[in-house]
């Protein structure tokens, strides 16, 4: 059955549509988190010392965090690997463009491609700049997330990325939660309005409440 | 009416092919786009020129033989088939685009005219019903419920023209292939091969070189029998229904 969903493609439709929702779920949790930032650096840091807690004591200190990070991985390069073979394809069944050409499908539709590989850019940076630190500007102390978010919204270019790339996010969500409830066959005459409606919120709730803190910090806000 | 003509000249699959440039006068409104190129190919014939070919069969819109992308647009600006698109959709002293569908799977032959047997192998692989042989059973034998016959009948009405691949930005078969495949797995004729049906034809649709979905929902725009964009779907959750019951 493996074999038979790889060598598809509708079966690497599916995996994409899995992995795309796996990470879909994770973002949103992920943006709930990162609004605690509001409720001061004493909430906010305590929550992120939780995530390597969690689970305790049936689970050794990081492990969950550690899975939930295996599970992203595996779903990321899955969702690329996918998305590479599939572009590939359809590249290759249309060869050639009619000579007369007109602008269609949305915006969103359109910038898949390239906006997933925007957000495969911003994951690497992100990472460097938040969990390593490796890129972070100033000091970067681990335990204190509190102040690493404020020092990296505190760059114009750190504000520039980061804003960008939850657009990007918005428009790949848009299209992207929509599409996999097609591939997964939920989609139906009278399912699809509700179902676009579940995207267009999903998208506009993640990039909104992704945005808003480097707009707090900008703002003085959050300090 | 007097228009300009760009159209697609292509000798054979081999030779490059070009946009010429044509004019033709004396076009009534109520010709048929159709009738308005054998127009011009009267012309070229009488100047001793080679006349463009384009494939065409019924002229009523129920064959699925025509098959032009007319300024862009598969079978032209209106929702219907070329054939039975007429020249009063147009404005005298246009210029029209006219160019063959587009799709690595659909080889042009000559000029507008495109192979699309493609289809008739992914029909092959699985768009049939076991039938017994003999005389024709009674019709009540089998009851369909009402929406099922209804959503079959929807996708019966698919006529195979190819539309779909022209207008797909990826050059997928999804619409066609989920419009047969959704049209025989919805009813109890079709049941015996339900699972292998939509797998065959499936996997026949991928090794002929069509693209995948992305979603633009540009074939459904397209389809001059309005084959619904949720029939993919459709088309996805018999695969995975099947990839689930099927041991191979």
């Amino acid at each position: 059955m493996t074999r038979t969903l790889w060598d598809s493609s509708l079966g690497k439709k599916t995996v994409m549509a899995v992995s795309g929702l796996i990470m879909l779920l994770y973002l949103v949790v992920h943006m709930i988190g990162n609004l605690k930032i509001f409720f001061g650096s004493g909430e906010f840091n305590h929550y992120a010392h939780w995530l390597r807690t969690m689970g305790e004591p049936f689970l050794h200190y990081e492990w969950a965090l550690w899975i939930v990070r295996v599970v992203l991985v595996a779903a990321v390069v899955l969702h690329a690997v996918s998305a590479y073979q599939l572009s590939r394809r359809d590249i290759r069944a249309r060869p050639a463009k009619y000579v007369h050409r007109k602008p269609r499908a949305s915006y969103a539709t359109r910038t898949m491609r390239w906006g997933g590989i925007i957000l495969g850019l911003f994951i690497v940076w992100h990472i460097l700049d938040l969990t390593t630190g490796t890129v972070h500007p100033g000091g970067f102390q681990s335990g204190h997330p509190y102040q690493n978010v404020i020092d990296t919204f505190s760059t114009w270019y750190g504000n520039t990325i980061y804003i960008v790339a939850m657009l990007a996010l918005g428009l790949h969500v848009q299209h992207g939660f929509w599409s996999a409830a097609q591939t997964l066959g939920a989609g139906s005459a009278t399912r699809d309005r509700v179902l676009k409606t579940i995207a267009n919120a999903l998208a506009a709730v993640l990039t909104l409440g992704f945005i808003c803190v480097p707009v707090a910090v900008m703002t003085g806000v959050v300090s | 009416m007097k228009l300009t003509l760009r159209v697609w000249r292509q000798k054979n699959a081999d030779a490059p092919g070009t946009m010429s440039t044509y004019e033709v006068d004396g076009i009534s409104q109520d010709m048929s786009f159709l009738e308005m190129l054998d127009t011009l190919n009267e012309e070229l014939i009488l100047a001793g020129d080679d006349p463009v070919a384009f494939d065409h069969d019924c002229r009523e819109g129920i064959c699925g033989a025509c098959s032009l992308v007319i300024n862009g647009d598969a079978h032209g600006p209106e929702r219907t088939t070329t054939c039975q698109l007429h020249m009063r959709s147009f404005e005298d002293g246009d210029t029209i685009d006219i160019e063959p569908w587009r799709a690595s799977a659909f080889p042009v032959v000559k000029d507008l005219v495109v192979d699309r047997s493609a289809f008739d192998r992914i029909i092959q692989a699985g768009g049939y019903i076991s039938a017994p042989t003999g005389t024709a059973p009674e019709a009540h034998a089998a009851p369909v419920p009402k929406p099922d016959a209804d959503f079959a009948f929807e996708h019966a009405e698919c006529i195979g023209c190819g539309a779909c691949v022209a207008a797909c930005p990826n050059g997928s078969a999804m619409l066609f292939t989920s419009a047969k495949i959704n049209h025989l797995n919805v009813l109890p004729q079709g049941a015996p091969e339900r699972e292998t049906r939509v797998l065959d034809m499936v996997g026949q649709m991928d090794s002929e070189g069509f693209g995948g979905c992305t979603l633009t929902g540009e074939c459904a725009t397209a389809c001059p029998k309005g084959i619904p964009l949720p029939s993919i779907s459709a088309m996805n959750k018999e695969w995975l229904r099947a990839t689930r019951k099927v041991r191979r």
